[in-house]
């Protein structure tokens, strides 16, 4: 602590190295968040959950701060429930049955139609369903009726799920309009929509003593969250978030356990000499003409995509790598230092040589390449992930892009998908690269301002 | 206890196999070859001679780190290869880059420590005790002021007073000082020269001093042996030597001290012709015979000179003393 804390200070004598630290607290920061407020286990559940756990959530919706930079207000999803948002009103029919009306009226007012609809019954019922039907007005006092079912059966949430974008009678009468734009779009300027109140009610017939019926009427927005949502309606937030944590331990647990082996390898390669010093550098020789890519591919194809197995494959390939080389020439020149002569002749072994002599004199030159391989490695695994061979449990930056690429966001529009994973990979490069180049200043008084 | 003997060397023959490839053997660079001599307790002797003919061999010979080719050296009559670690605490070294011989990511009070932690000496307190004792000695005082320093830090003279701290914080018998202020600056090596003698007569030290300057050897040394092309060539007292050199190889090497007489402009002196010979393949017979006026023929170009005593005292290999 005694050594990092002066070069704490001298650090923040460079104004790049002070936005590296501002940064990098940042994604720390995340980091931490993500992994306190999102525990692993449920990041992994809610990244691989089906259609069930997310289909409140818009489909591609671009996030919520996109208003701010667009002249037109795009609306949330609106989630109205009978139970809170709707007048019910009860008439008995004959003995046995009755019919509820649940009226819903909401005010219309962002600048484009909604993505979807959507409306959930949750009918208690024993043998006969109810049969229900929907009448909308539209704030110009257009009347559309539709939906006539009887529901049968329901889900094991007990909802039944009837998506109005989907409904062929609908999609009938609208024509070429879509669905949402037949109901929120102003009739004789089809491209604009007409702001006002609109009035949705349900009727429903009960045929059962006890029976009962609550609906949701689910207006789909095209904003959703900070981050938006993918093609699965997931929030992106969450890759966003538990990517963080995962770039930051994959990166630093790669540059670290690769250079500090190395290093070691080196250190006692270059201090015995002898065959296994010469065995390392024909392995990092015949290591140097291997591509790391195809190798990492062939791995997670065959063998696992499991970020551990990645990590593992990386960190043999990369100990090998040519670096130990030249760690290797820093030390065969540095074992014949005077002080090392004079630790042998007070009686140092060579153990103690390796570690407390040799390895310690080149320490400084490895903080600031330290730091500034951590990015290399975020991005590794990044590529791996837009490769496909990303560890298919795991929500990661990497992932986002992949899907992204799958589903050809750039093509459709869906800009912040592609770009949000991408700042974060940038936002972390950038912060450590500015705080290596800061460290490389320091710790090289060749580069050190005054 | 002045004339007891605390180190001695019989014989002493250190060779370097010279390769190609690796593997054929071209032959020997002999560094050392056959040389006896011994140092008494508190006695400081000094080695001269020019570069390249085996001091610094010598020297690391003697400290063991290297191990000798042929012949012994005897430290208090027991032999070196036998005593191991014990005898690192014995001597100390003292080099001629004191930046160099400092470790550069360690401060005064760790470098101090070293030695003392490999060599299990004392306890904590003890240690620091320690080295306070060794600082003020080598009066790198306050104390205080250098404990917590890194070497860049310290001047270069500060700096060799660090490393003649370190060399004796054991308490050690024998200092080897391998050309202890041919790298300093001329204002500071007589203070560092003065600083050993009152290290060397206030612990009764045995030191092997080893130089190629000759002006230094006054301070502080009893004998003086001069080494040529990896032998000893003449051992004798300081003034003795001094006042009447008698190998060849010696009369020159005194001729070559420069002299601040303005006469001296206008004579000549006289330069023994030649390099000294490759310690590959030297020369049969006296090694210095094919560079020397006195030469005789048929026995100093064949046989190896023996060692006469022509004084009490005084040694000298060379035929013309037989």
């Amino acid at each position: 602590m005694r050594k990092v804390l002066p070069v704490l200070r001298e650090l923040t004598r460079y104004k790049s190295a002070l936005g590296g630290l501002i940064i990098l607290s940042f994604i720390v920061g995340l980091a931490i968040y993500a992994v306190i407020t999102i525990p692993y286990g449920e990041a992994v559940r809610l990244w691989r959950g089906g259609e069930e756990m997310w289909r409140y959530n818009p489909v591609n919706a671009k996030p919520v701060w996109v208003n701010y930079f667009t002249p037109q207000k795009l609306p949330k999803t609106l989630i109205l429930t009978s139970m809170e948002d709707a007048e019910i009103r009860e008439e008995p029919l004959g003995k046995t049955s009755k019919k509820v009306f649940i009226t819903y009226t909401f005010d219309y007012q962002a600048d484009v139609p909604p993505s979807e609809l959507a409306i959930v019954y949750k009918p208690k019922f024993k043998k006969k369903g109810p049969l229900v039907s929907v009448t909308w007005t539209t704030p110009d006092g257009r009347e559309i009726k539709f939906g006539r079912m009887s529901i049968k059966s329901v889900s094991g949430s007990g909802s039944f799920w009837y998506p109005i974008s989907l409904d062929k009678q609908l999609i009938k009468q609208f024509g070429d309009q879509k669905v949402e734009e037949g109901f929120f779009n102003d009739p004789h300027d089809e491209r604009k929509v007409l702001k006002g109140k609109h009035r949705v009610e349900i009727t429903a017939y009960l045929f059962e003593p006890g029976a009962w019926i609550e609906t949701e009427l689910v207006i789909y927005g095209t904003v959703h969250g900070l981050a938006g949502t993918d093609h699965r309606r997931r929030d992106i937030m969450i890759a966003l978030l538990w990517g963080t944590p995962v770039a930051l331990s994959f990166g630093l647990a790669a540059a670290l356990g690769t250079m500090i082996t190395s290093i070691i390898i080196a250190a006692l390669g270059a201090w015995f000499g002898g065959w296994a010093d010469s065995l390392v550098q024909r392995l990092t020789e015949i290591r140097m003409v291997i591509p790391t890519l195809p190798i990492l591919i062939m791995v997670g194809m065959f063998f696992s995509k499991s970020i551990w197995t990645i990590l593992a494959t990386l960190l043999i390939l990369n100990i090998i790598e040519s670096s130990i080389k030249s760690y290797r020439a820093i030390f065969l020149q540095e074992k014949h230092a005077p002080y090392i002569e004079a630790a042998k002749s007070y009686g140092a072994r060579n153990l103690r040589i390796v570690f407390r002599y040799l390895i310690p004199k080149i320490v400084p030159m490895l903080v600031p390449a330290f730091v500034l391989a951590v990015p290399g490695y975020v991005f590794l695994e990044a590529a791996l992930s837009v490769l496909g061979l990303g560890d298919p449990v795991l929500p990661t930056w990497g992932k986002l892009l992949s899907d992204a690429q799958g589903k050809g966001a750039l093509f459709q529009g869906h800009y912040y998908w592609v770009l949000e994973p991408a700042f974060m990979l940038m936002l972390t490069g950038f912060g450590f690269t500015m705080i290596g180049h800061a460290l490389d200043r320091i710790f090289n008084p060749k580069l050190r301002e005054i | 206890m002045e004339d007891q003997v605390l180190l001695q060397v019989k014989d002493l023959h250190k060779w370097f196999e010279l390769r190609k490839w690796g593997f054929i053997h071209i032959g020997f660079v002999r560094a050392v070859d056959g040389v006896d001599f011994d140092i008494h307790y508190g006695e400081a002797v000094t080695f001269v001679g020019e570069s390249g003919c085996g001091k610094s061999t010598l020297a690391r010979t003697i400290l063991g780190l290297y191990q000798p080719t042929r012949g012994e050296i005897l430290f208090e009559g027991k032999r070196l290869q036998r005593l191991g670690r014990w005898y690192r605490s014995q001597v100390g070294y003292i080099q001629q880059d004191p930046y160099g011989a400092l470790p550069p990511f360690m401060n005064v009070r760790r470098i101090l420590l070293e030695p003392m932690v490999i060599n299990h000496w004392g306890s904590k307190a003890k240690r620091e005790k320690r080295i306070r004792e060794v600082l003020e000695e080598v009066k790198l005082t306050p104390v205080e002021d250098f404990i917590g320093k890194f070497p860049h830090m310290l001047s270069g003279g500060q700096q060799q007073r660090l490393v003649i701290a370190r060399s004796i914080v054991l308490n050690p018998k024998l200092l080897v000082a391998d050309e202890p202020v041919s790298m300093l600056d001329a204002s500071v090596r007589v203070e560092i020269l003065q600083l050993l003698e009152g290290v060397q007569k206030a612990h009764n030290l045995g030191v092997a001093y080893i130089t190629h300057d000759l002006s230094t050897v006054r301070y502080f040394s009893e004998r003086i042996f001069v080494m040529y092309a990896a032998k000893l060539v003449e051992k004798a007292p300081v003034q003795e030597l001094i006042r009447n050199p008698l190998h060849p190889y010696t009369q020159a090497l005194l001729d070559a001290i420069p002299d601040p007489d303005p006469e001296n402009a206008h004579k000549f002196k006289e330069v023994p012709p030649g390099e000294p010979p490759s310690l590959l393949r030297p020369p049969l017979g006296c090694r210095f015979h094919p560079r020397c006026k006195h030469k005789i023929e048929g026995l100093c170009d064949k046989e190896v000179p023996k060692e006469f005593e022509p004084g009490p005292g005084h040694y000298v290999s060379c035929w013309l003393y037989k």
